[in-house]
């Protein structure tokens, strides 16, 4: 087997050596009954060529050759071959932990890199190492809010993404926490009427997304003000993060739960992509997750090591302030590279670009007969339209002319049952849009 | 002493910055195409509110200084691709190539979670595939991939253990965890709101069944159990633990995170096993990356199966698809379904193999024994008990010198090795835990064995040589205890370290 280092020879001098007779032998611990009798039932063994072949067909069995409209948490942006590039080497994609300091340099300063790119982003303080994806670090941001302030209840905006929420009520239902939803207006942002009502001293932590689900963008400030007023921290959850290129970042948010795919991960069926948590430096002792600080040697010379490990699992096992052990270290290293190749500008220009695109789209569609636009509060790069046709039957027409079209969000709010999310990014040519909104076009011409 | 460090010399000592120390405005290193759509007014989009003046203190450099700065930090890691990384309990073996290949394919990696099943039927037969797979090889009755890390997949365990003692009428208070477990054993148990009673071992470092048949009751949900345990034996009785647990109504967790001792030799569904998790990082040679991705699945029993977590991949008529609703369910643990990526190398890495990956399992329990027979007798090896896939030295010996565990570690990096790992497993003080896998070869192994000599004899006759180390890399021993008393977490430009303070 190509993986595999030894000679049949090599492996017979070994077990000579260890003084045993045959392999089985190194077995001898497991009773017998229980050992298998028989080779495992596997297909394979697969050559290199055969495992190309085998994936390059599965890979056809997908959606090549469609445009396609989807978001919703998941965003195709432009990627340089030069992330990837870093990614391959060996030294990045073949190492540990960075437990051992000294020979973990370039993964320790990297994470620092990564650390400080998104405090910068995001107007926060401090940011951890990673976290697995942008709904558990969500549902990490509110049990760190619940450790700060000792108030078991939160309040969620009902336009953060469903399966954010989803993810939420499976850690909550154990640990005592009570979690409360707050509506929206027709703006397509939280209902600032109702979380004033709603909010007392009993509330630890109010958790909004911008741009929510819808894709508006939600006035964080105002939101601030309110739970600021019960003495409550204010969590943001950003879902796409190529909008904070443009929009202000959440400044007065207490945690911000950041999902990072948009900066150099492909959407990969759903992962793996990076999670993050920034906050306030006064709250870093109650972070979950890897940190990496900067130090010195004997010799004075700069240097990065973990830090402030006595929070996590392998030193404080069930006081932790969380179990998670191994993170997105990779996808964090694609997100830095990918921000410091797109700097200051090449951020901001594509962020711009959404902007620009989804207006575009918007504007096309709305041109349709019976189909408008749903909320009127300012969007990034998604917007919900409302069609006068199932969202079923829009979709079906438009699979037959190679369009993944919009998102149907009747499964997640009845209320809008013939509304759909629209995604375009820089990716989206104009061509593309024009297409869509043809074909939609012809879809509701058709009498039913 | 020079002559006795055979395989590396030095390490790479280029100066860098940080890419913040870099930067010139104006500079960058990506360009989008034109935009083909009218440009919009941002304040008039946005509305003033929410327009972003600036992203103050963000980088601004070219291509080549960001292929340079990454390059040059990169030669700072070690890594499996430069040699032997024997971190007990980690799994560090070779990461086929042709899988981050195969990963990145137009069709795979650029598919969206959402896009119509049918449109998906690919990627959906890639789970379904591996799916199968990883039941064949535990024993096991039904999976979900979902959970991104093996933390995650030990929640998700306890969580259907728990869903299913509820169905029973009493979801119990205590989750059993043995002395010689991983931190995130009892640190998920209190996540899924269990009380945590840590367990004796016993004098063989394995389960005492007798003190277990004392403390299992009605109270406790579960026991979780590492087999082979992070000592690296195989617990004999384990069959046995799990009659007493069923016996009493509480349920048996395996941690997975040792399966490259067991792949292809014993499905733990035949031992009573009723959950457990993978950690596809470790047995299934995903790459670490410095830290993850992982990916951690969770194998169960049939009785546990109406539990698992939503969406549930099912097939009907040839037609694979994700069903999203399941009324007894625990729920979601992530969005979008798991780490796709992760898992497409972890069946190309099974695939490759086939039911060859027991020769894999024997070369790992090949290897372990060799070094331990090579170094026993050189360094404590606090229990006798039979080693699997890793050993367990510790630094007794040394101690009366000066010399531990951690210095040791540190000395093998002059060597040119990756430290094992030390101060774990917590049942033997200074631990030296050497986890070779499958993808040494005897060379390396008997380079290793010779640096671990050599090393035995420095703290004998020059302990300070050894306290001191590593004397090749590019900073030695970082001031953690400065790190941790004032953390300096981020970089911040000249101007705003001044304003602030």
């Amino acid at each position: 087997m190509r993986y595999l280092p030894k000679s049949p020879s090599e492996r017979r001098q070994m077990l000579e050596a260890i003084g045993a007779r045959s392999i089985d032998e190194l077995f001898a611990s497991i009773p017998d009954a229980l050992r298998l009798k028989h080779p495992l039932d596997l297909p394979g063994p697969l050559s290199e060529a055969e495992l190309v072949q085998y994936f390059r067909e599965r890979a056809a069995e997908n959606s090549l050759g469609y445009s396609s409209f989807l978001g919703a948490g998941v965003y195709n942006h432009l990627r340089s071959v030069v992330t990837d590039t870093i990614l391959l080497r060996g030294e990045f994609l073949t190492s540990y932990t960075p437990y051992q300091a000294e020979i973990s340099q370039g993964t320790l300063q990297a994470i620092f890199e990564f650390q400080t790119l998104i405090a910068e982003l995001t107007g926060q303080e401090v940011a951890n190492a990673s976290m697995w994806d942008g709904s558990t670090a969500t549902t990490e941001a509110v049990l760190m809010a619940e450790r700060i302030t000792r108030r078991r209840r939160v309040l969620v905006a009902r336009s953060l993404h469903p399966e954010y929420r989803q993810v939420l009520a499976t850690y909550a239902r154990n640990l005592d926490l009570q979690i409360d939803e707050i509506g929206f207006t027709p703006s397509g942002q939280i209902d600032l009427e109702a979380l004033s009502v709603s909010i007392n001293k009993e509330i630890g932590a109010v958790l909004v997304q911008s741009p929510n689900f819808f894709g508006v963008l939600e006035p964080v400030p105002r939101v601030a003000q309110i739970a600021r007023g019960a003495e409550a921290l204010t969590i943001v959850a950003i879902a796409e993060a190529v909008s904070l290129g443009a929009v202000q970042p959440p400044a007065e948010a207490d945690i911000v739960a950041l999902e990072t795919q948009s900066f150099g991960m492909p959407p990969s069926f759903g992962g793996p992509y990076a999670g993050v948590l920034a906050a306030r430096e006064t709250y870093v002792r109650q972070m979950p997750g890897r940190l990496a600080g900067q130090t010195t040697d004997a010799q004075g010379r700069r240097g990065f090591c973990l830090t402030l490990a006595t929070r996590e699992q392998h030193i404080r096992r069930e006081r932790a302030t969380s179990n998670i052990c191994t993170n997105q270290a990779l996808c964090a290293l694609a997100a830095t590279v990918h921000l410091c190749l797109l700097g200051k500008l090449g951020l901001r220009e594509m962020a711009e670009q959404n902007i620009a695109k989804a207006q575009f789209a918007l504007a096309e569609l709305e041109k349709l007969p019976g189909v408008s636009r749903v909320f009127q509060g300012p969007i990034f790069n998604e917007f919900v339209v409302q069609f006068p046709r199932s969202m079923r039957m829009i979709n079906a027409q438009l699979l037959r002319d190679k369009i993944i079209g919009p998102l149907p969000l009747g499964p997640h709010y009845p209320e809008l049952t013939k509304c759909g999310l629209v995604c375009v990014t820089e990716t989206t040519r104009r061509q593309e849009i024009e297409r869509l909104a043809c074909a939609v076009r012809e879809t509701l011409a058709v009498p039913v | 002493m020079a002559d006795k460090i055979k395989k590396a010399a030095r390490h790479t000592r280029h100066n860098e910055g940080l890419i913040f120390e870099k930067s010139a405005p104006g500079k960058r290193g990506f360009e989008l195409p034109p935009s083909d759509v009218p440009a919009v007014d941002m304040r008039a989009a946005l509305g003033s509110d929410y327009a972003r003046r600036d992203i103050e203190g963000f980088p601004e450099v070219s291509e080549i200084e960001v292929i340079r700065h990454f390059t040059r930090l990169s030669t700072w890691n070690y890594a499996i691709d430069l040699g032997m990384y024997p971190l007990g309990s980690c799994t560090m073996k070779y990461n086929p190539r042709v899988n981050e290949h195969i990963a990145r394919f137009d069709g795979l990696a650029t598919e969206h979670p959402y896009q119509p099943q049918q449109l998906a039927q690919g990627c959906l037969k890639i789970l379904f595939t591996l799916q199968k797979c990883l039941l064949e090889i535990t024993g096991m009755d039904a999976a979900t991939l979902q959970p991104a890390a093996g933390a995650q997949g030990e929640l998700t365990g306890l969580l259907l253990i728990r869903a299913h003692l509820e169905s029973r009428g009493n979801p119990r208070k205590k989750v059993l965890v043995p002395d010689s477990a991983h931190g995130t054993n009892p640190a998920t148990a209190v996540i899924a709101g269990y009380e945590v009673e840590n367990i004796r071992s016993d004098a063989r470092g394995q389960i005492d069944l007798e003190r277990l048949k004392n403390i299992v009751n009605d109270d406790v949900a579960a026991l979780m159990v590492t087999n082979p345990s992070t000592l690296g034996t195989f617990e004999p009785r384990i069959a046995e633990v799990a009659d007493l647990l069923h016996a009493r109504g509480a349920q048996l967790y395996m941690d997975g995170a040792n399966m490259n001792a067991l792949a292809g030799v014993i499905q733990p569904g035949r031992f009573g096993v009723d959950v457990m998790h993978l950690n596809l990082h470790k047995t299934f040679s995903t790459p670490h990356g410095g830290g993850g991705p992982g990916a951690g699945p969770v194998l169960v029993k049939s009785h546990l199966e109406p539990f698992l977590p939503v969406p549930v991949l099912t097939e009907k008529n040839g037609q694979l698809a994700l069903e999203p609703v399941r009324p007894k369910s625990i729920g979601r643990l992530r969005a979008f379904g798991g780490n796709f990526g992760v898992l497409v190398r972890a069946l190309a890495y099974t695939l490759a193999y086939g039911p060859g990956i027991r020769q894999a399992t024997e070369d790992a329990v090949l290897n372990a024994n060799y070094i331990r027979r090579n170094l026993e007798g050189v360094f404590d090896l606090p229990y006798a008990s039979p080693s699997m896939h890793e050993v367990v030295f510790s630094d007794n010996r040394q101690k009366k010198n000066g010399v531990n565990t951690m210095d040791i570690a540190k000395r093998l990096i002059d060597y040119g090795f990756h430290p094992y790992t030390t101060a774990f497993p917590l049942i033997v003080p200074g631990a030296m835990m050497i986890e070779p896998t499958e993808s040494e070869s005897k060379e390396e192994c008997d380079l290793f064995i010779d640096a671990m000599r050599s090393i035995a004899e420095e703290a004998a006759t020059q302990p300070d040589l050894v306290t001191t180390a590593p004397h090749s890399t590019r900073v030695g021993r970082l001031d953690e205890v400065a790190a941790a008393r004032k953390p300096l977490l981020r970089w911040k430009s000249k101007a705003a370290s001044e304003s602030a303070g």
